[in-house]
């Protein structure tokens, strides 16, 4: 309370400033109706927040000031000098009660029943022109005079005006919006005139009690009200200032020695300081937008008869004042919709399985520079079917449209103008304001928003604003000749790679990454990303390399020093064996003439993964005023603004975020994937071994096999491999059995020389891979952190220490044999029924497995989708999304295999859905407890063909079961 | 958004035809040979040849941004907006009017400024509907002049269509 008390004198006090000026200005222009009308404005004003805060004798007096000032607006009333005087009087009265508030914290004691009295006698005409008025004005000196002891000056004379007054009281008051303050006021008084009139001093005897107990300093913080103008004017010449300074400082770096520089130094503290002055008169925190909501919930809680409860987060999150004032009303305005049309009445909640209580929730925090706020409520979240009846009345979409669009898609429709989900009209909703406005709103200020709504459990909003109008801190570089600004708050740290140092870029097929302290790091070249244009041709992007090195493979293969001197771009690949070192010393000592030899890497942290970003130069972390990107580049999601540097050049600042999702290879579940497993030290998927074969082809990345896929290794000599339509074989334990080289640059001389062979072999059927050497066999955690673009790779992973390729065999196998995998009793799905594939959901935690089986299920023609947890499932589950069969993984983080299927299996669409369990360790009391939990059959992993025929098998089962379980 | 009012494009107005001897002041600019004309009330500024920082991914119409007195102004090429054929290195005088359009400030690189013209709304005419299509997007329709024709920009919809 004492807050509102504050600032009602704040205001208090500046109003009577002007109504002081005003009323003085209306004595000489009494028909001035607008100078009449703010004066009464202010008045009332006064009144209605001290009778909200429960200060009664001021309210009082205000109340009958107004009373008069209402006469003189409807003109029944002349304003002549006497009146205007009384009315000045009743202002002096007003300063001095507040200003005894603002030493006290209380109302002072006294009465000004004289005063009132005289306003009333004034107002009920009772007083004509002349005759009061005159006994009343010199009366006021002594008001003025004596302010503290009035009741004193006048103990009996006051009766008849107290009864008045009192009647005044009691007709007037009633009328006037109802606060619980101002009917205590007017069932005291009355009281007091009927028990005691001449002592009235009773009506303010609690006050003097509080008073006594809190004797408070003076409780208005000095503060001055400032023109929004004059703070933006003053922004602008900081953020000139900045600019300065920071040119100021770059000249002073390239000077050793310098007289200015002890000024210069002195001259950076301040402009930093008073830069950090202007910015804070400029922040708020979001609490001040969020005032109203609690009320409005409460109101609207009454209003509905609905139970909704207002959690609020982050009120201290410090926003732009300008952004705050934009994004408030939007706010108020979905939080007003989550309760009207997301909590549900309370029966129908209870109904539902939930708490009677509907919980709202509204946090606010920084991410990466952006302020994200997120509404949620557990309310019942958007009505999927009345949006598409209203999509297809407002003629938004047809039906076919909708028919084809994702429930998120449809979602999005609530933005569109004209879409009100609410069946009526309540006073709460349906006034205009809808979620396009709220949406406009939103991205006039560069902000965005995400919906996303689950039918029966809620909805989350989630508003993304950035940085509008602020002043960052952001690392300068330049790659291609051009300069960006990286903000400061993604930047982790910055590595320095050569390929002489520790630190060197290693590419798989062209894509570079990192070794990181023993993880990987996806790298993104900033001139390939920007698509910038180098000057000259001595570097050459990453794609075209990669390019080029492919071809040099195909045409050069075997590692021939000569023709591969000239390009300068071996200092990105990595030299696997010492052949290639010579030639690199080569085109290093060449490179020594390039600036480019040595290249930075941003390593930038971002919501989804971390990566870096490869660039030329790295200048100096610098304060840049970030200004908001035009409207017609806001497509660009690579910036988030641009700046002013301190030469003067415009410069584009990167948004992280946006990089992430330009060059968005990695999928978001394999980004949480990265995400976790960085958290989660190594868990149980990666704690499980696997036998890996490593063998070599030509001098790329070591590649890698599951041993347990690989029947025999076999050195065969090229002479014995014979050709036949096409298609390398060999004559290989009385069969033919084809060969496929790994890729073209394995090369089959025709002079007698023994290539190693990896033979997979499936019943009768076997292929050959061939490969250009055998490295070892090893037992490692297999944890693929890059999933490859290029078939016949599954994707990277370390192993050994070594960026390492994993081989998808599948695709291999497939490619030998077209029918590899339909030989396995399982005809009976698929095609026959013509129904298209079935529908096979995939749940392991090991990206090695999934992407090992989801292949293998998929050539089997099978529909596949892969999950890595059994949240995720349970979440597809909820979307309604329905599969043939389920594969689940046993040993899983979080929720293990068993758990997933008694969830399944108890309530959930799925409930019927046949499920497999995968595990690698099948002993008899893990089947026995998978059966008991609702798997429906129990495979080891790796066993293809089981797997395979049991998925086949099961499918066969599962219509009859459904329709036994149907009848 | 407080420019809306100033930069409400002329000519659009069907009522502004009507009354006759209003005269409307316009900045002519040449590009092309063709003489066009900007509303000089949504003129802010005329530059010379000024340095322009290239904007990576930007719409080819985009020539880049400049820092005009602490002002972040985004530099459009209106030849290239146009379909006309850039201009040799050496003709370019890099001349461009400074506009503001939706609170942004935007410069159009056009060959060279005329004089400014006080037009009488009687010589305005619309679009003939078979001018080419690009142009009529961005024409805001032609005044008569002795000799010649000129084009009124429409500014708005000149920068509303650059899309990324």
């Amino acid at each position: 309370m004492d807050d509102l008390i504050g600032e009602f004198l704040t205001e208090t006090n500046e109003f009577l400033d002007s109504l002081d000026q005003d009323v003085l200005g209306l004595e000489q222009n009494p028909n001035d109706k607008e100078l009449l009308g703010n004066i009464f404005r202010l008045v009332h004003t006064i009144k209605g927040t001290c009778g909200f805060l429960g200060l009664p004798r001021l309210e009082t007096v205000a109340h009958r000031a107004e009373n008069v000032l209402g006469r003189f607006r409807d003109g029944d009333l002349e304003v002549i000098p006497e009146y205007v005087t009384l009315i000045l009087e009743s202002l002096d009265t007003i300063k001095f009660i507040v200003g005894a508030i603002e030493e006290t914290g209380s109302e002072p004691e006294g009465s000004d029943d004289e005063l009132i009295a005289k306003l009333d006698a004034v107002y009920e005409g009772t007083n004509s022109a002349a005759g009061g008025g005159e006994s009343a004005a010199p009366a006021a000196p002594v008001e003025e005079a004596a302010p503290a002891e009035p009741e004193e000056s006048i103990p009996g004379m006051a009766t008849e005006a107290e009864l008045e007054a009192a009647f005044a009281a009691a007709e007037v008051l009633p009328v006037e919006p109802v606060e619980p303050a101002e009917e205590s006021v007017a069932a005291e008084e009355p009281q007091e005139v009927e028990a005691a009139p001449p002592p009235p001093p009773s009506e303010t005897k609690e006050e003097p009690k509080a008073e006594a107990v809190k004797k408070e300093p003076p409780m208005t913080t000095q503060t001055l009200r400032v023109n929004v103008d004059v703070l933006e004017d003053l922004m602008t010449m900081v953020s000139e200032m900045v600019l300065t300074r920071n040119q100021l400082l770059q000249i002073l770096r390239t000077e050793t020695e310098s007289e200015f520089a002890a000024p210069l130094q002195r001259l950076n503290h301040v402009v930093s300081e008073l830069q950090e002055g202007v910015m804070k008169t400029r922040m708020q925190p979001i609490g001040n937008a969020w005032s109203k909501l609690p009320r409005i919930i409460r109101d609207l809680s009454m209003e509905l008869n609905k139970k909704i409860e207002l959690e609020m987060r982050g009120q201290d999150t410090e926003l732009d004042r300008q952004v705050l004032e934009l994004i408030k009303d939007p706010l108020t305005h979905m939080v007003r919709n989550s309760g009207d049309h997301g909590i549900e009445m309370p029966e129908d909640r209870v109904a539902a399985g939930k708490p009677e209580m509907g919980n709202v929730v509204l946090e606010a925090f920084h991410e990466g520079g952006h302020i994200i706020i997120r509404i949620t409520d557990d309310g019942k979240g958007l009505p999927l079917d009345k949006i598409k009846a209203k999509i297809v009345s407002n003629g938004l979409a047809t039906e076919e449209e909708l028919a084809e669009m994702s429930t998120q898609q449809i979602q999005q429709y609530i933005f569109h103008a004209g879409l009100s989900t609410a069946e009526a009209v309540t006073s709460v909703s349906g006034r205009g304001v809808g979620m396009d406005v709220v949406r406009t709103n939103i991205e006039k200020i560069g902000g965005s928003i995400e919906l996303k709504s689950t039918e029966g459990k809620g909805s989350t909003f989630t508003i993304k604003i950035p940085l509008t109008l602020a002043i960052v801190s952001a690392l300068i570089v330049e790659s291609a000749g051009q300069r960006f600004a990286i903000p400061q708050l993604s930047v982790r740290e910055l590595v320095m790679a050569s390929e002489h140092g520790d630190n060197k870029i290693e590419t798989i097929r062209g894509t570079p990454v990192l070794r990181l302290r023993d993880r990987l790091l996806p790298l993104v070249s900033l001139d390939e990303l920007l698509k910038l244009q180098r000057e000259g041709s001595s570097v050459i992007d990453l794609a075209t390399k990669a390019e080029e090195l492919e071809s040099e493979k195909e045409s050069v293969v075997a590692a021939q020093p000569s023709e591969e001197s000239e390009g300068s771009n071996e200092n990105l690949e990595a030299g696997e064996n010492p052949e290639d070192e010579a030639n690199q010393e080569e085109a290093s000592t060449g490179g020594n003439k390039q600036p480019l030899q040595n290249q930075y890497i941003v390593v930038t942290e971002t919501g989804a993964y971390d990566f870096g970003i490869i660039v030329d130069r790295v200048y100096d972390t610098e304060e840049i005023v970030v200004k908001p990107v035009p409207k017609i580049l806001r497509d660009i999601e690579l910036f988030s603004g641009n700046t002013i540097l301190g030469d003067g050049s415009v410069i584009m600042i990167l948004d992280p975020n946006g990089v992430v999702r330009a060059t968005g290879e990695l999928d978001a579940a394999d980004a949480t994937d990265a995400a976790a497993e960085d958290h989660v030290a190594q868990t149980s998927s990666s704690q499980q071994k696997t036998s890996l074969l490593l063998f070599k082809i030509g001098d790329g990345a070591p590649k890698a096999v599951p041993l347990s896929l690989v029947a025999r290794l076999e050195n065969v000599k090229t002479t014995d491999i014979e050709h036949s339509s096409g298609q390398m074989m060999v004559q290989y334990r009385g069969g033919l059995m084809p060969l496929v080289p790994f890729d073209s640059s394995v090369q089959i001389n025709e002079e007698d020389q023994e290539k190693p062979v990896l033979v997979f072999s499936d019943k009768d059927r076997s292929m050959g891979l061939i490969v250009d050497e055998i490295i070892d066999i090893t037992e490692e955690y297999i944890d693929v952190q890059l999933t490859s673009t290029q078939s016949g790779l599954l994707g990277s992973a370390i192993i050994n220490e070594a960026a390492t390729d994993v081989v998808d065999v599948m695709h291999f196998l497939s490619a030998t044999h077209d029918d590899w995998f339909k030989d396995h009793g399982d005809e009976a799905y698929g095609g026959e029924n013509g129904h298209g594939k079935k529908r096979v959901l995939l749940v392991d935690d090991s990206p090695f497995f999934r992407n090992m089986l989801a292949p293998l299920l998929g050539i089997a023609g099978y529909d596949v989708t892969s999950l890595e947890s059994a949240r995720d499932a349970l979440k597809m589950c909820d979307d309604g999304v329905k599969f043939d069969v389920i594969i689940s993984d046993i040993e899983m983080p979080d929720m293990d295999g068993f758990e997933f299927v008694e969830k399944v299996r108890s309530d959930s669409d799925w409930q019927n859905t046949p499920m497999v369990a995968l595990t690698s360790h099948a002993t008899p009391q893990d089947i026995d407890r998978g059966i008991q939990a609702g798997f429906s059959k129990y495979v080891a992993k790796f066993d293809k063909d089981t797997l395979l025929s049991t998925l086949a098998q099961t499918l066969i089962e599962q219509p009859a079961q459904q329709e036994g379980e149907q009848q | 958004m407080s420019t809306a009012a100033s930069t409400k494009s002329y000519g659009l107005n069907d009522d502004s035809q009507e009354s006759h001897d209003q005269s409307k002041d316009f900045l002519t600019i040449i590009i092309a040979d063709q003489r066009f004309g900007i509303p000089i009330l949504q003129v802010q500024d005329v530059l010379g040849d000024q340095t322009v920082n290239n904007i990576p991914l930007a719409p080819p119409e985009v020539a880049g941004s400049l820092n005009l007195r602490g002002r972040v102004v985004t530099a459009i090429d209106v030849r290239c907006r146009l379909g006309i054929e850039p201009q040799a290195a050496e003709e370019s005088s890099g001349m461009s009017v400074v506009v503001e359009h939706g609170n942004e400030l935007y410069s159009l690189i056009i060959d060279r400024v005329g004089d400014v013209l006080s037009l009488k709304d009687d010589a305005f005419e619309n679009n003939p509907p078979t001018l080419d299509a690009v142009w009529r997007e961005i024409s805001g329709g032609i005044f008569r002049l002795e000799g010649e024709l000129l084009v009124v920009l429409d500014v708005p919809r000149l920068l509303n269509t650059v899309h990324s």
